[in-house]
């Protein structure tokens, strides 16, 4: 019998001796370039990371050389940020030039570090889940590309965190980050009658759809949706397989803007709409790339140092954002879901 | 081995300075059917823009609930080879570190039993392996449990728990996120490998106010170090950085929310009204050097955080201003605990920790935890009347 539930390795066997001796009595940190920092400790013993954006999904051979990389130069030691970048820990600081070309051997690029995006944070897609509206890692490449430069080169007046979901359900930080990229649905499911009456428990379809959109038709032993009241959160479907969502005719990414998760200054706020709808465009989604390049070129020129996205629009105001993006302002624009009277103005002080 | 798939489509994403996933999964496809044909179906998906993912089918691993995710491709007959094609999460080492002779052990693992293909790491923090059949699972367990590796937590249970590197390569981590992370994962094995909640429940931990692990966006209980003394200056480096060029008054004095320091260009000093700061951290970020938190360390504690579905996105709130955070963590436990039994006894089927104190209330929130009303729980009192009263309040 194979031994269960002991957890996971332990973090201190996955730790280099330097960071071990240092471990909790780290001083201060620099950043050298947009790839690299150095954390200096008390006793004045110093650690580098070199940082990477990895692609999330990896081959085991991929792994296998970056554990080649690390043995070479780290002494066997790595770590992975929470945005999928891959950290080496460097204690020689003449190791970091040679790493480096390594990487860039490999297809790596050292960047993020700084006023720079960041990996972008993303979710699975057409990949591995079965209920996405757009792919993810397609969407991700094209749109690293499309901005890559501010990944190497430290141009923007703050951090620029990205991130897509490929769904509502939203497995990613997406609805606080500065831009995001979002899976939506735009018509209502369809029900498949005699495949509900087979796989699915009607009252618990029923309690899943947060707008009330769904009622029991119990002459089909099935259910009904009612289309005014369903916004597509396919909430229903991950209840129920018989009430596929999917429509590629339909399905697309909508952009939201001006999330952050730090209270530095300001605190952490959601990310708001931007764009509404733009159709899937595999395999490299055109307008979702220069839409977003476009949105965040505006930020770099526009923004004052050290301000986030959000509160650069917090500053011009979203009247002027609309503006200054060119972006159309929609009725989709104003919230009408739960809460929404609070997000409409009242006051006559806005600007034109 | 049949020859490589034709993907026309994904082969434009092979190409531009960001590495390329397609490469990744076209290695893949050198030595694995699956990987292969993975290839095949996800081209099908860039031509009819819909993913052929079948929708759910329960799997596991003996004794387990949970770390093992369903996957059956819809169009099976097209690609055998994902008939069936399981993601399994690991619990990944508490701040994602990594020594290559350990890892090395699992990719040999996962060559020998799955796809060869990873996520390092899912958006929940696990290792992620994609891609295995049914009858290889229980195999990739064992093997993986006889390297020293166990799987993560999926479906209605604690999801596993992630921390932010910490101590381990921060200057600025309040609490010992790596500690607390490993603790309270080791702590709660049973919870996190068998679901008998009614939702997922998640646990995040960042270090500091800049929470690198995205907690308060993302987790049901988000714990985030803060401290409660005077930020601690360094008046050398102060000068040092002034002297240097840095924007002193643009960066920091301007940018301080509350408008709590001040600086004095004659006698190059900086004064902070530490009785006002809110301890959002910008100032230390911006001069690492010349600026430390306080002494006296804890966390706060919030509550609620999860994406929009079903009741909107909600960031999590705080329920506890300040917890000292000291082995072997009996306070966070205790309220852990407490709230799980408060949400288990009156959560709805898939109604998330934050949605049911929406619909119940804080006051049953706060009766149920034993934790008192503080003002640090809202950013201002109601503005309505509308309250109400308990029967052992009011005069009878
Ligand atoms: C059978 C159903 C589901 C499956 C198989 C599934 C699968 C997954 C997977 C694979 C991840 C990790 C994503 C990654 O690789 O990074 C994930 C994360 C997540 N899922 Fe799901 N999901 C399901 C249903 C849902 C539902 C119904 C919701 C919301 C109502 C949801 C919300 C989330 C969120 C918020 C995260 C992660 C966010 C975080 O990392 O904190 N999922 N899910
Ligand atoms: C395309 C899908 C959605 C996305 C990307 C999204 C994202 C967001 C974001 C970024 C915010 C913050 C906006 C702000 O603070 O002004 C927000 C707020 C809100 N969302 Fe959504 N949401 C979506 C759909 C939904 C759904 C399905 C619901 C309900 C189930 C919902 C209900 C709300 C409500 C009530 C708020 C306001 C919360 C507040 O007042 O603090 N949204 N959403
Ligand atoms: C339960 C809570 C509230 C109570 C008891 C309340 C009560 C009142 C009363 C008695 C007045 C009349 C004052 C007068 O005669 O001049 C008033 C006016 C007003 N209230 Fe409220 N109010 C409440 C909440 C709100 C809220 C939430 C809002 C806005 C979001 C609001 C906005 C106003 C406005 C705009 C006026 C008119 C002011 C004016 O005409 O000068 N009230 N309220
Ligand atoms: C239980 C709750 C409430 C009660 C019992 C109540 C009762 C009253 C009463 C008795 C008046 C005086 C009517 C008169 O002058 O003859 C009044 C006026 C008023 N109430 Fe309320 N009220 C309540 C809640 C609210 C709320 C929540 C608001 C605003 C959001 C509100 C807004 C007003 C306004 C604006 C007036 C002044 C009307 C005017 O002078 O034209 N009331 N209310
Ligand atoms: S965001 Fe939606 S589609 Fe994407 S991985 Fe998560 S559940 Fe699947
Ligand atoms: S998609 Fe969402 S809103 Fe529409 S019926 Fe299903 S659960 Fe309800
Ligand atoms: S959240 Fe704070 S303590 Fe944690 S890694 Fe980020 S800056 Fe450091
Ligand atoms: S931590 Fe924030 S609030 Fe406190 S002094 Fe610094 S800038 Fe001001």
């Amino acid at each position: 019998m194979v031994k269960t539930d002991f957890g996971p390795p332990k973090y201190l066997d996955m730790m280099s001796d330097l960071c071990k001796r240092n471990y909790g009595k780290w001083k201060y940190h620099e950043v050298l370039d947009t790839g690299t920092l150095v954390h200096v400790a008390e006793n004045g013993e110093k650690l580098y990371t070199v940082r990477s954006a990895t692609p999330r999904l990896m081959h085991i051979d991929t792994l296998r050389a970056f554990c080649d990389l690390a043995d070479k130069y780290c002494n066997g030691f790595f770590r992975f940020t929470s945005r999928h970048s891959i950290e080496f820990l460097l204690e020689d600081e003449s190791n970091i030039e040679p790493l480096k070309a390594d990487l860039h051997a490999m297809g790596y690029s050292p960047g993020g570090v700084g006023n720079t995006i960041s990996n972008m944070l993303h979710t699975q897609g057409w990949i591995h889940c079965h209920t996405p509206a757009i792919d993810a890692s397609g969407i991700v490449k094209a749109v690293m590309d499309g901005v890559f430069d501010y990944y190497t080169e430290a141009k923007l007046p703050a951090r620029l965190r990205l991130s897509l979901a490929c769904c509502l359900n939203m497995c990613g930080a997406v609805h606080c980050s500065d831009v995001a990229i979002v899976g939506i649905h735009r018509v209502p499911p369809k029900v498949l009658d005699e495949k509900v009456a087979k796989m699915c428990e009607i009252p618990n379809v029923v309690a899943a759809c947060p707008t009330r959109a769904i009622r029991p038709e119990p002459s089909k032993k099935s259910v009904v949706i009612n289309d005014e009241k369903c916004m597509y959160c396919g909430n229903c479907y991950t209840m129920c397989p018989a009430i596929p969502i999917f429509d590629p005719k339909n399905d697309g990414a909508a952009i939201f803007v001006g999330g952050k998760v730090s209270d530095a200054r300001h605190p952490a706020m959601f990310s708001k709409l931007a764009v509404p709808y733009i159709p899937n465009e595999p395999p490299k989604w055109p307008t979702v790339v220069q839409t977003v390049r476009m949105l965040i070129d505006v930020y770099a020129k526009d923004a004052k140092q050290g301000e986030r996205y959000g509160e650069w629009i917090n500053r011009i105001g979203w009247e002027r954002f609309f503006k200054v993006t060119g972006l159309p302002f929609t009725d989709k624009h104003i919230d009408d879901y739960i809460f929404s009277i609070p997000t409409f103005r009242s006051t006559a002080t806005f600007k034109w | 081995m049949p020859e490589l798939r034709k993907t026309p489509m994904l082969d434009q994403l092979l190409d531009g300075p960001f590495p390329s996933f397609v490469k990744e999964i076209k290695k893949g496809a050198e030595k694995n059917e699956a990987c292969n044909d993975l290839l095949g179906q996800l081209e099908l998906s860039y031509e009819e823009k819909i993913t052929h993912w079948k929708h759910g089918g329960i799997v596991g691993v003996t004794g387990y609930g949970g770390g093992v995710i369903g996957r059956y491709s819809d169009v099976p007959e097209q690609f055998p080879g994902l008939t069936e094609f399981h993601t399994m999460r690991i619990n990944q080492p508490a701040g994602w570190f990594y020594k290559t002779d350990r890892l090395r052990k699992l990719l040999d693992i996962w060559e020998k039993r799955g796809s060869g293909l990873t996520n390092f790491h899912g958006a929940t923090g696990d290792i992620i392996l994609l891609g295995t059949h049914t009858n290889e699972l229980q195999n990739v367990a064992d093997d993986l449990a006889h390297e020293g590796w166990d799987l993560g937590g999926s479906g209605s249970d604690l999801r596993t728990p992630s921390a932010c590197v910490g101590p381990g390569r921060c200057e600025w981590a309040c609490i010992d996120t790596l500690d607390i992370v490993d603790t309270l994962t080791r702590r709660y094995q049973n919870e996190l490998h068998r679901p008998m909640w009614p939702y997922k429940f998640k646990i995040k931990i960042s270090g500091c106010a800049n929470d690198g692990v995205a907690a308060k966006a993302r987790a049901d209980c988000s714990i985030i170090g803060t401290w409660k003394d005077n930020i601690q200056v360094n008046r050398t480096e102060v000068v040092n950085y002034v002297n240097g060029g840095f924007d002193i008054i643009g960066q920091v004095v301007d940018k301080c929310p509350t408008k709590c320091i001040s600086y004095n260009p004659v006698t190059k000093s900086l004064s902070i009204d530490d009785n006002n700061c809110v301890r959002c951290h910008n100032c230390i970020n911006k001069m690492p050097k010349a600026l430390r938190q306080g002494k006296i360390n804890g966390a706060t504690i919030l509550i609620g955080g999860h994406a929009p579905i079903l009741q909107s996105a909600f960031m999590s709130w705080v329920v506890v201003p300040f917890m000292e955070m000291k082995p072997p963590y009996t306070e966070i436990s205790d309220l852990l605990e407490k709230i799980w039994e408060w949400w288990d006894e009156n959560g709805k089927m898939r109604e998330r920790t934050g949605e049911l104190i929406y619909r119940l209330g804080m006051r049953s929130f706060l009766k149920a935890t034993g934790l008192p009303a503080v003002p640090q729980m809202v950013l201002h009192p109601r503005a309505n009347p509308f309250f109400f009263w308990d029967k052992e309040e009011v005069n009878q």
